[in-house]
């Protein structure tokens, strides 16, 4: 019995893994754009050297040729201390590398708020700033629409039942649409709350204000979120909910005469919850990702303000660096989650061979 | 026939499938009208002609339609030109042996209740050696002749931007204080200066009255030519223009608001028609066949739902400024092995143990022939809602990356419109009407096509209607 789970366990961290190496190599590719990013970078040294050389005064006696010469040798110097003297497909190796490994490297052009130009540091300092966002905002769209779907579910057929699938529509415009709106009711004309931005200028330095200054900043994003997604999510919920309960073990159980309390925990939400959770962790990893346009919609400085100037940008350390890390969760995530699954249910225990 | 027409009434039953379709229908009417009356070339000729072609509207000026709604009217723009036949204006040069003398009068009705924008004036003048030496004066409705400025005019086209001259309003300045006994304790602009009643409510930019009545500006020249043509045209700016008022360019919003209609509709609805028939078939093969072809095809989705989508979209329209046609096509190259795969792959799973398709297998139909007549055609009617929905997706898609200052460099869209909003702190302006406008358009085309994907889910996924 273990052992077949092992083998089982193994089988899948090896397909993940392989999934994930791809993935990176092709971002590694398409983020150098076929190796023009090569190009801006090699420009970029060329004009440094040549600027530093002709600045520099110990060379100002000699002539146009010599100077050349010597920008020229500084020039391939610089791209052998880069590794730019190799082919590309050779580098992409070695990128991927060091991505899988997740030494990440340097960033071309972004720096973080530190002045760092590690793509680590540039990028833990932006990715607490989304999870707070995200994490907050999709833990509450969840607990809503798990609370009102199996609200709704029971009340089959009523006004408010009615009214929700009437509202759901709503859902099929973006979350940072329904932000612009917000800005211009709260911030510009009822001039309530910040128009961006995640905590005033200067911060303050008491750590009370502090948060209340964030949480003040953090209302209108998530608020955004919460109108543009709550009612998709209720519907789901409650069609979802709807189909179990009229599954022939609820009927039964109803017919037993149990209490409708013990009926919602044991024989609908029970049953239902596995694909509710992993719907729910996929959407929570996804989530911290940041949302590039709502993001810059909220001037939020978070990974998706991040993901759109490294691309904007080419920088392709950052991009490859966001990928990798991602591509990580995901993987982690998919594998607990069938593995926690392998040994829960017995009917996916069955299928492990 | 009967089939067809059960599904109408059964769809109009839903009244908000009915609704959707009505506005589709509407967006569509919009787009024909569109694509008829301006020709996409002369679309985007006007929308990047600049400043210069624009020159006789305001800059942002409202929708005209908002003094419907409004007890305080304000002004639309007024053109006066010598340069055809036109009431309230009259020209006269008359030449002497050694010099011409120049009289030009333009006269027109103010009664709005703001102030105008701005004041212009244009010239075009045709002369030898001797440059007109002009005398620019305004009468007040009182009949008080205030000179603005002399000047002279340079040859061919030349103009006079009255609300920007800042000597002129500091002597206004003065003049008013002193008439009224009292400083100004502001710097009240010229327009305001030109049109408001001259008593104590002018010492507050709130309590200031526009003088209603005739107004007279006076151009009174002199060259010392006899072969000379001089032709003015006053502009006074309003604070209103067209259906849908102006932006920061002075462009008229209309095109933009219309040509955004056909762009939409065309590229959301091509989208995602493409990507869900593409995405269809390959879950279809990858199901069909199964064994090796099924795990490379998952695999290879698998991947592409680790690659970050937008960034990577960012990255190909930043590099390449594609037009938004190649846009469209990027969109679905990247989105083809998206999870929609999986679901397809799911459902096709379900149906190739269906009797059918076994008789079909039995028959000797060939693979080709199995998937594209048995297995699709199957799954097409669960799938037009999503797919009807998912246009909402694509339009904003559109949208957003010209928010992000992406998608296409030339063409008129209500993104984009957002985009210069923004960027041009329409929000922080109050500038409402510029923001708004496109954002309804938007909102209306997706909730159109949502409405009308939820009937139809409900209606072709009978499972659900029962619930």
């Amino acid at each position: 019995m273990l052992p077949r789970i092992i083998k089982y366990g193994l089988k899948r961290i090896i397909i993940l893994f392989i999934t994930v190496v791809i993935a990176v190599y092709i971002t590694i590719w398409i983020a150098n754009i076929g190796g023009y990013v090569d190009e801006i970078v090699k420009s970029d040294i060329l004009l440094q050297v040549s600027q530093s050389v002709r600045q520099n005064p110990a060379y100002r006696g000699l002539n146009e040729t010599q100077i050349t010469k010597i920008i020229n040798e500084i020039y391939e110097n610089e791209l052998k201390k880069i590794g730019f003297d190799k082919p590309f497909i050779y580098r992409s190796l070695i990128y991927l590398k060091d991505a899988i490994t997740l030494s990440l490297g340097r960033a071309l052009f972004l720096s973080s708020d530190s002045g760092s130009k590690s793509v680590r540091i540039i990028i833990l300092e932006r990715l607490p700033n989304t999870v707070l966002l995200f994490t907050t905002t999709q833990l509450i769209l969840f607990f809503i629409g798990l609370f009102f779907g199996l609200f709704l579910s029971r009340r089959y057929g009523s006004f408010l039942d009615r009214l929700s699938v009437l509202l759901a529509p709503l859902s099929s415009l973006p979350g940072w649409f329904y932000g612009i709106f917000l800005i211009l009711i709260f911030a510009s004309f009822l001039r309530l709350l910040p128009y961006g931005g995640m905590v005033d200028a200067p911060p303050p330095a008491d750590k009370l204000a502090y948060a209340l200054s964030v949480l003040k900043h953090m209302t209108l994003p998530v608020l955004s979120w919460l109108i543009a997604y709550s009612f998709i999510n209720v519907y789901v919920r409650r069609t979802f909910f709807l189909m179990f309960s009229s599954e022939d073990y609820v009927e039964f159980a109803k017919a037993k005469g149990l209490p409708d309390s013990i009926i919602q925990r044991r024989y609908i939400l029970r049953p239902t919850l596995p694909p509710i959770i992993t719907d729910f962790s996929l959407t929570l990893i996804g989530s911290w990702m940041g949302a590039i346009i709502t993001e810059r919609v909220f001037n939020w400085p978070g990974v998706g303000s991040l993901f759109y100037m490294a691309s904007v940008m080419f920088d392709t350390p950052v991009l490859v660096g966001l990928v990798v890390i991602y591509a990580y969760l995901l993987a982690a995530t998919v594998f607990v989650l069938e593995f926690v699954y392998a040994i829960l249910d017995p009917r996916i225990r069955a299928g492990v061979t | 026939m009967s089939k067809v027409n059960r599904f109408f009434s059964q769809l109009l039953l839903y009244k908000s499938a009915l609704a959707g379709l009505i506005i589709i229908l509407f967006l569509v009417g919009i787009s024909i009208y569109t694509v008829i009356t301006i020709p996409y070339e002369d679309a985007i000729l006007l929308w990047r002609a600049g400043e210069q072609y624009w020159l006789d509207n305001p800059r942002n000026a409202l929708p005209s339609w908002i003094n419907l709604f409004s007890q305080r009217k304000l002004p639309e723009t007024i053109i006066l030109t010598t340069e055809r036949l036109q009431v309230g204006v009259s020209k006269a040069i008359v030449p002497t042996e050694r010099f011409s003398v120049i009289k030009i009068k333009f006269s027109f009705n103010y009664a709005y209740d703001d102030f105008p924008s701005e004041i212009n004036l244009f010239f075009k003048a045709k002369f030898n050696t001797s440059s007109p030496h002009l005398t620019i004066s305004w009468v007040k409705p009182n009949g008080e002749k205030i000179t603005l400025r002399t000047l002279l005019v340079s040859k061919g086209e030349d103009s006079y931007y009255i609300s920007n001259d800042k000597v002129l309003a500091d002597d206004l300045k003065k003049y008013i204080s002193n008439k009224i006994n009292n400083a100004i304790p502001y710097d009240p602009p010229i327009t305001l200066m030109l049109f408001a009643q001259e008593d104590t409510t002018i010492l507050s930019p709130d309590t200031s009255r526009v003088m209603k009545g005739d107004y007279e500006l006076w151009i009174d020249g002199i060259v010392f030519e006899t072969d000379v043509d001089l032709d003015a045209k006053l502009v006074v700016y309003g604070k209103i223009y067209g259906l849908a008022g102006t932006d920061h360019l002075r462009r008229d919003l209309r095109i933009a608001l219309l040509w955004g209609t056909p762009i939409a509709l065309s590229f959301g609805v091509t989208a995602s028609v493409t990507i869900a028939l593409i995405q269809m078939f390959i879950g279809a093969v990858s199901a069909w066949f199964g064994g090796k072809a099924d795990t490379v095809l998952q695999r290879v989705t698998e991947v592409f739902m680790i690659l970050p989508f937008l960034p990577l979209l960012i990255m190909i329209s930043t590099l390449y400024k594609f037009n938004i046609w190649v846009l469209l096509v990027v969109v679905i190259m990247l989105t083809v092995f998206g999870s929609g795969v999986k679901n397809y792959r799911a459902m096709f799973l379900q149906i190739k143990e269906f009797p059918y398709v076994e008789a079909a297998r039995a028959y000797g139909a060939s693979n080709i022939r199995i998937i594209s007549l048995y297995l699709v055609p199957k799954v097409l009617p669960t799938i037009i809602p999503s797919i009807v929905i998912s246009v909402a997706d694509f339009v904003f898609l559109e949208a957003a990356l010209a928010i992000l200052g992406l998608g296409d460099p030339l063409a008129p869209t209500w993104g984009k419109v957002i985009d210069d909003a923004y960027t041009y702190g329409a929000l922080y302006k109050g500038l409402y009407y510029w923001v708004l406008q496109p954002s309804i358009m938007l909102a209306l085309t997706s909730l159109s096509f949502a409405m009308l994907g939820f009937a139809l889910d409900k209606i072709f996924n009978p499972r659900l209607k029962e619930m």
